[in-house]
């Protein structure tokens, strides 16, 4: 009963929050909103006994990809005019994108394999950790594909570091490792000598 | 006390005032209620007074006196009226919303700053029974929230409309991205050892004495964890984020009174609860150092609050001790030193739990 009014709870507000992400014309608001989203769906996820998911979902979007987002998106001057210009000329094109999506969507929620009794969560007991079972699964069965996702995301780090590192001709940046074996002796010469007489 | 407090305060009034059908509920609520309301006030207790333990300290190390006056009606009292003085002096200061302001987001940021740093407490074990939601994901959860303390410091800076605040809220935006990984890092090593999530396991898992501690095998962790927890709380020397001298006071520059209070409690709060985060995970949290002996080798809270009273006197040393880091120093340090070496030693103690090595694993 209260699972029941949490989730519906839950779920009007990410909709809602999932609206203003589309409708919202300030896009640090527009961002913020999807942290929202986010949070949201956290909760539904965590609703389902699936706290592994629910707090990584809180753990790597809300707080570092979004943090991240929000980052560029204020930095960018962002004319709100010139955003909202071309609205009914595109609106044609959006409405048929949304249509097909709407009706693809349908087509597959509303077969036979989505049917709601197929879906029922498992309740489990107090004992019950889904971090341990996530794991298992994860390090057993589906090992192989574990790895090669691993790999895929590795071969995707070095490429997005190579594709932006570009070494300026003329960089002057410090070398710390060479900084701190420096003596005392190869900077500064002391010299011994006579006070000189007054001409 | 909370046994006592449902017996004979919550058991008799919901006897006379809420139906059968749901008196389990409302017992079950109040009880929860209790101890939120007793981690609140004991966290907000801890934050005054370290707010006075902090000028009485590193005035101390300045060879300064620090506050020692504020009194009640005339009684001395060597200054420990101070944070009640300035509490009641944020109160009453006008919340100025300066203009061009995002007047919603505005208000909301020292919230989205408060909130995370306290709701974080929860899951925090303060003896062998006495924690508020037992929860098997403890260390995740922890994780999660702090990494959300940055919004307030963002969103602050960006509605402040001002070029300090939003210079000081990108400077935090990096700087806590930067060493959450660390951070993360540190603490999966922590789960590596102990084998669990649960808060209350891994402090269980450290049992025997002090050299069961996990301080030892995971010595490089430990300070990483405590250094990535300076960092986060952008405590000194990496304050860069509201670095008086090149932007005044960063991201807080805007505020005013409460708000600005508001800011400073989830500061404190944070490096309260990494304090007590490094008692719990590397220094056995409750657990006596003497265990076995008479008395002295009980565990209890005192344990806890001991060793977490060092770490948080720790935080005030180096802020009295190092000049502040030049902001390429602690993206260096963090990104080529730190993450490295917690990797590295991952593996280690993933090397010493398999080898079953005495007496930490055995």
């Amino acid at each position: 009963m209260i699972e029941l009014i949490l989730f519906y709870v839950v779920a009007a507000v990410l909709v809602f929050s999932a609206g203003m992400v589309v409708t919202v014309r300030n896009p640090v608001i527009a961002a913020l909103s999807l942290v929202l989203c986010f949070f949201c769906s956290a909760a539904i996820w965590m609703l389902l006994e699936a706290e592994f998911l629910a707090i990584v979902l809180v753990l790597v979007y809300v707080g570092a990809v979004m943090v991240l987002f929000l980052f560029v998106v204020m930095m960018l001057d962002i004319n709100l005019a010139e955003l909202r210009a071309g609205f009914s000329r595109f609106l044609p094109i959006g409405l048929t994108v949304a249509l097909v999506m709407i009706f693809a969507m349908v087509l597959v929620l509303g077969s036979g394999f989505f049917a709601g009794s197929n879906y029922v969560p498992l309740k489990h007991a107090a004992e019950y950790s889904n971090t341990r079972e996530l794991g298992l699964l994860l390090y057993t069965e589906y090992l192989y594909p574990f790895e090669i996702a691993g790999a895929i995301l590795l071969v995707a780090i070095i490429a997005a570091i190579a594709l932006t590192l570009r070494k300026s001709r003329n960089n002057r940046s410090p070398a710390p490792a060479k900084q701190v074996i420096v003596k005392r002796a190869d900077r500064i010469r002391l010299v011994k000598m006579e006070s000189e007489q007054k001409p | 006390m909370f046994e006592f407090i449902r017996q004979n305060i919550w058991g008799p009034l919901i006897e006379l005032a809420v139906p059968d059908a749901f008196q389990g509920y409302v017992l079950y609520t109040l009880d929860i209620f209790t101890k939120v309301i007793v981690i609140l006030v004991g966290v907000l207790i801890a934050f005054a007074y370290t707010t006075y333990a902090e000028r009485r300290v590193i005035g101390a190390i300045q060879l300064r006196i620090g506050p020692n006056r504020v009194g009640f009606f005339g009684f001395h009292t060597w200054g420990l009226a101070q944070p009640v003085a300035d509490g009641v002096k944020a109160i009453f200061k006008e919340l100025i919303i300066p203009s061009g302001a995002n007047k919603t987001l505005f208000i909301i940021a020292p919230i989205m700053s408060l909130g995370p740093s306290m709701a974080a407490w929860a899951v925090i074990p303060f003896d062998d029974v006495t924690v508020l939601a037992d929860i098997n994901a403890g260390l995740l959860y922890i994780i999660a929230l702090t990494s959300l303390a940055v919004y307030g410091i963002i969103i602050a800076g960006w509605a402040s409309n001002s070029k300090y605040a939003f210079l000081g809220a990108m400077r935090s935006a990096a700087q806590i991205v930067s060493y959450e990984i660390a951070m993360g890092f540190a603490l999966v090593g922590v789960l590596v050892a102990s084998g669990s999530l649960n808060l209350g396991d891994i402090v269980n898992a450290q049992s025997g004495s002090v050299v069961h501690w996990f301080w030892l095998p995971l010595l490089p962790l430990f300070f990483i964890y405590y250094i990535s927890g300076v960092a986060e709380t952008n405590r000194s020397p990496f304050d860069v984020v509201e670095g008086e001298t090149e932007i005044v006071a960063g991201f807080q520059v805007e505020y005013s009174g409460l708000a600005f209070a508001t800011f400073f409690i989830a500061e404190y709060a944070n490096m309260i609860l990494v304090s007590v985060l490094t008692a719990i995970l590397f220094w056995g949290g409750w657990l006596s150092p003497f265990q076995g002996l008479p008395l002295l080798g009980e565990s209890s809270i005192l344990w806890l609050l001991l060793k977490s009273s060092f770490f948080l006197y720790t935080f005030l040393w180096i802020r009295a001790t190092f000049p502040r880091y030049r902001y390429d120093q602690i993206m260096r340090l963090g990104w080529k030193v730190f993450v490295p070496i917690t990797i590295v030693w991952i593996v280690v103690v993933a090397g010493m739990v398999v080898g079953g090595m005495p007496p930490w694993f055995d």
